[in-house]
């Protein structure tokens, strides 16, 4: 039986340690070609005609004086009359043209009639929700009414996040090309190099196996880009109309109106606890949406297992579809337990870290790793000496606070398979139908390889993002370096056995005593007996080694899942201007047996900026009056600047324990607690609770006269 | 003070021209090219303001050294002559009006931003694309440090960042991390790779200092 097992910290010379990503020369060179730098002679520029209003009829649509323009090649219409339209930027026609311009032009001169109707767009305060709410779900467990009633305290806060934009660099689109009458060939900015063609081939009516997808390189996509999207397929349809590729690749605005949303929660909450600081109960009321179908509950209490009772509601909204928005519906869920918990310290005049650290059992099956992490961070922040009571006294208006959150997430590998070639001249390749976000996937790809075959990591070339590979799953869910790693492993174990049997005649020795390390191949122990690489892989003569490898998914004993993490974060607040500020962030994470470290610290300082950013800045505004969007760009939409972060230490858990863990994935977990953390700083700065993210200068200031004027 | 720079004096990048492109038509500019539109020219220009457009005219761009000669309507940005016209892909069109740094060139030897900028205003300066930082095939110091600092995830928003990371270093050869902070505000990254941009700065400068040729 091959031994496929994760090599230990003595016996790895590639794993686990710092690397730089393979793909990186690319990148910085501009030589990396995303979907949006492809073209292909003859190639037209599509574009969308969208609704402006949030909810609305068609009446009519009259594409004439675009049909008649020169340079349109092609116009379909989407939505015609008599169809209802839910949100503002849904599609309504589609145009292809000989040039980017001339196709905004048609757009222009395309006039739709509509009869517009009522909207609902803003869904922070439920009393105005009427009939939009949907009936409430609601779930007990344990006996909270036990708790409530033997309870010293009873902490009650309000908790929000509003509805943020994924704001991918890239946006979504995709060029798409008929090689004939039913084969296409798509290069689309896509999550899920394997699965996305299924999209063109339903609408389209072809042979899922005739859609071809490539892609190389892609500009973000923290979850908003799995499927194929309206757009992608009625480009598709133009390019057969009109006889030539289309490209169709949407602006900002539309990118950030229509092509990825994160769901809203807004929650009341009371919390029990004796005097002690023994957390008794939780009861909640939460409503949220991510569109027409309102928003799914959140965790709630997360990460403890205290008795509750939740109550939640969804909203229906004219605000256009959510999508999975990197790790669904924890930072959410994070941001209204840790803030309650906050609050209930605060009411018992406790330090919050003491609070955790008191209740950490309700933590449980994590309980001791939740401890460990939370003393690291604190003492990576120097908490016991920096922390004060809530409301920070020292004199003047810069204000200074602590906050602290702890999250999880689960991981585990998706089903993956990768075909690993050794040619003759020593060249190895590993080919899988999988993509790299920017986490590195390309790099673990060689690193897992490199390590098993005993090459250095540029020995390996790694063939990605076209779905004629064998499968691997979409990029979700934390689960592509499990997978990738796995099926990697495998394919390499097999494919390096393989090679042993080949060549242990000439070393006179078993094909079970031999290895690979350093570049050579050699009996166990026994540098003398050995051969290069190159020498093994001549012996191959005509016939290269081809071994494919898998990872199951689920269970799959190289993958685990279920990691903790804990980050604390220090912050400066100006109550003149209600700026905040973050001074320093420190996070702790477990992951697993780790294979790149230098890529997992930048999934961990990436997930940290991706959360000061939602904390602080994002919100996808809505209207009232008009039901639109109101800062679809990114001077309104904002994101953090590389001024705005402060100083980030991350720390990540490695040790043998972690390491007999298996691979998990990395890209969710850290981007949950920032919110929570930085809201709890704010109010052990200020003093009082900002309720709702991203906390801005103005929700600073409202909250700071609420709590009875500026100091 | 060698390190102490003036804000104010920082080169602004390329101001939005797009409320004055949307009125279509033909386009004023101070420059020795003629079409004739038989357009009226905007209301209070100058005698020798020449009307372009609305229809395609010869422009010619100077990209890393190599002339181009192209045929574009005077709306063309830069960076739509960049990427679409000629093969410069390196640019990203992020924001396409000023706000993410992720079309950022250096033109006449200072950082603009490529989506904001008419390729007819572009005409006889210097272009600088992330393409021409290693046209001899060897990455340039602030390219490797990006490497090895991993400043670079997605890597979208990456080309902008070097080259305003080399117009930041060109005038600035020892900046402190504050300096790198203000210097490269106008840059934007959604997947968060600043912590590794602000060491490939201080690394690459170190390095450049040490005698390595600049690009
Ligand atoms: S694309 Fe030019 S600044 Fe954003
Ligand atoms: S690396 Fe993805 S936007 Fe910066």
């Amino acid at each position: 039986m091959p031994d496929y097992k994760w090599p230990d910290a003595t016996r790895r010379a590639l794993m686990g340690k710092r690397h730089s990503r393979i793909d990186g020369p690319d990148k910085v060179s501009g030589k990396a070609k995303y979907t949006q730098d492809r073209k292909l002679p003859d190639m037209l520029y599509g574009r969308i005609v969208r609704c402006p209003y949030a909810h609305a009829k068609v009446v009519s649509v009259d594409t004439s004086a675009a049909e008649k323009m020169p340079g349109v090649r092609a116009v379909t219409v989407i939505q015609g009359p008599g169809k209802e339209i839910h949100w503002a930027g849904d599609e309504i026609v589609a145009i292809a043209a000989t040039d980017e311009n001339i196709a905004r032009d048609a757009a222009r001169s395309v006039k739709v009639v509509y009869e517009q109707l009522p909207h609902f767009v803003r869904e922070e305060d439920l009393s105005e929700a009427g009939s939009q709410i949907k009936d409430p779900e609601e779930k007990t467990e344990g006996d909270p009414d036990k708790g409530f009633k033997e309870a010293d305290v009873v902490s009650e806060g309000v908790y929000g996040l509003p509805v943020i934009t994924h704001c991918t660099f890239e946006s979504h689109g995709s060029l798409n090309a008929w090689e004939g009458d039913d084969k296409l060939l798509a290069y689309i900015s896509t999550q899920a190099v394997s699965d996305v063609g299924s999209g063109y081939a339903q609408p389209l009516k072809i042979p899922a196996a005739n859609v071809h997808i490539l892609q190389d390189h892609i500009g973000g996509g923290f979850g908003s880009k799995f499927s194929t999207d309206r757009w992608d397929v009625e480009a598709a349809v133009l390019a057969k109309k009109a006889g030539k590729p289309v490209r169709m690749v949407l602006d900002r605005d539309e990118e950030l109106k229509v092509a990825g949303a994160r769901p809203s929660t807004f929650a009341r909450v009371k919390v029990a606890a004796k005097k002690d600081g023994t957390i008794l109960a939780w009861d909640s009321t939460s409503w949220g949406t991510g569109g027409l179908t309102g928003a799914g509950a959140p965790p709630l209490p997360y990460c403890w297992r205290i008795p509750y009772r939740l109550k939640h509601y969804a909203v229906a909204t004219n605000i256009g579809p959510s999508r999975a928005w990197r790790a669904p519906n924890h930072p959410q869920a994070c941001c209204i337990t840790m803030g309650a918990l906050e609050d209930l310290a605060a009411t018992l005049k406790m330090d919050p870290l003491d609070l955790f650290l008191k209740n950490i059992e309700m933590t449980a099956p994590r309980a001791n790793l939740y401890k460990e992490e939370l003393l690291k961070a604190a003492e990576m922040i120097e908490w016991k000496k920096k922390w004060h009571p809530r409301g920070d006294t020292t004199p003047g208006h810069i204000k200074k606070g602590l906050g602290l959150s702890i999250h999880t997430w689960g991981g585990r590998g998706h089903v993956s398979e990768n075909r690993v070639t050794i040619h003759a001249d020593g060249s190895v390749s590993c080919e899988l139908a999988s993509q790299d976000l920017g986490t590195g996937t390309r790099t673990v790809i060689a690193i897992v390889a490199a390590e098993t075959l005993g090459l250095p990591i540029s020995a390996i070339t790694v063939k990605i993002g076209d779905n004629r590979y064998p499968r691997s799953g979409a990029s979700g869910g934390s689960t592509t370096v499990g997978g990738v790693s796995a099926s990697t492993r495998r394919a390499t174990v097999d494919a390096r056995d393989l090679l042993f049997q080949k060549v242990a005649p000439a070393l006179n020795a078993d094909a079970a005593k031999l290895e690979a390390v350093g570049g050579r191949i050699q009996v166990q122990g026994d540098p003398t007996k050995s051969m290069t690489w190159k020498q093994a892989c001549a012996r191959l003569g005509a016939t290269p080694i081809v071994a494919t490898g898998k990872c199951i998914g689920g269970r799959d004993e190289l993958t685990n899942q279920g990691v903790g993490g804990a980050q604390m974060v220090e912050v400066a607040v100006d109550t003149e201007t209600g700026i905040v500020k973050i001074e320093k962030f420190v996070a702790v994470q477990d992951v697993g047996y780790l294979i790149s470290l230098k890529t997992a610290e930048s999934q961990m300082y990436g997930a940290i900026i991706m959360g000061i950013s939602y904390s602080l800045f994002e919100e996808k505004i809505m209207d009232p009056t008009t039901g639109r969007m109101v800062n679809p760009n990114m001077e309104f939409y904002k994101l953090a600047g590389i001024g705005d972060i402060g100083r980030i230490q991350v720390h990540m858990v490695m040790n043998k324990e972690q390491d007999e863990r298996g691979v998990i994935g990395l890209g969710e977990p850290p981007v949950v607690s920032p919110g929570a953390a930085i809201g709890n700083a704010i109010a052990n700065a200020i003093g009082i609770r900002v309720p709702n993210l991203p906390f801005t200068p103005d929700r600073v200031l409202a909250a700071l006269e609420k709590r009875g004027g500026l100091s | 003070m060698a390190r102490s720079r003036d804000p104010d004096k920082r080169p602004r990048k390329g101001l939005s021209r797009r409320a004055f492109l949307s009125r279509g038509a033909g386009l004023a500019i101070a420059a020795p090219i003629v079409t004739g539109t038989g357009l009226p020219a905007p209301q209070g220009a100058a005698a020798d303001v020449k009307i372009l457009g609305p229809g395609k005219v010869p422009v010619t761009l100077r990209v890393n050294g190599k002339t181009h000669s192209l045929n574009v309507e005077p709306r063309v940005t830069l960076l739509e002559a960049l990427r679409t016209h000629l093969d410069y892909t390196g640019a990203k069109k992020v924001c396409d009006r000023a706000t993410c740094g992720a079309c950022t060139v250096i033109m006449g030897g200072k950082e603009v931003y490529a989506c904001s900028i008419l390729a007819v205003e572009a005409q006889g300066k210097d272009i600088l694309t992330v393409e021409g930082l290693s046209a001899s095939g060897k990455l340039h110091p602030i390219q490797e440090a990006f490497i090895e600092h991993d400043a670079t995830q997605c890597g979208f928003c990456t080309p902008g960042f070097v080259v305003a990371c080399k117009a930041l270093l060109d005038r600035n050869p020892n900046p402190t991390v504050a300096d790198i902070e203000k210097g490269l505000g106008g840059n934007l990254c959604r997947c968060g790779t600043y912590v590794g941009i602000r060491q490939a700065v201080l690394s690459a400068a170190k390095t450049m200092k040490g005698g390595r040729t600049d690009a």
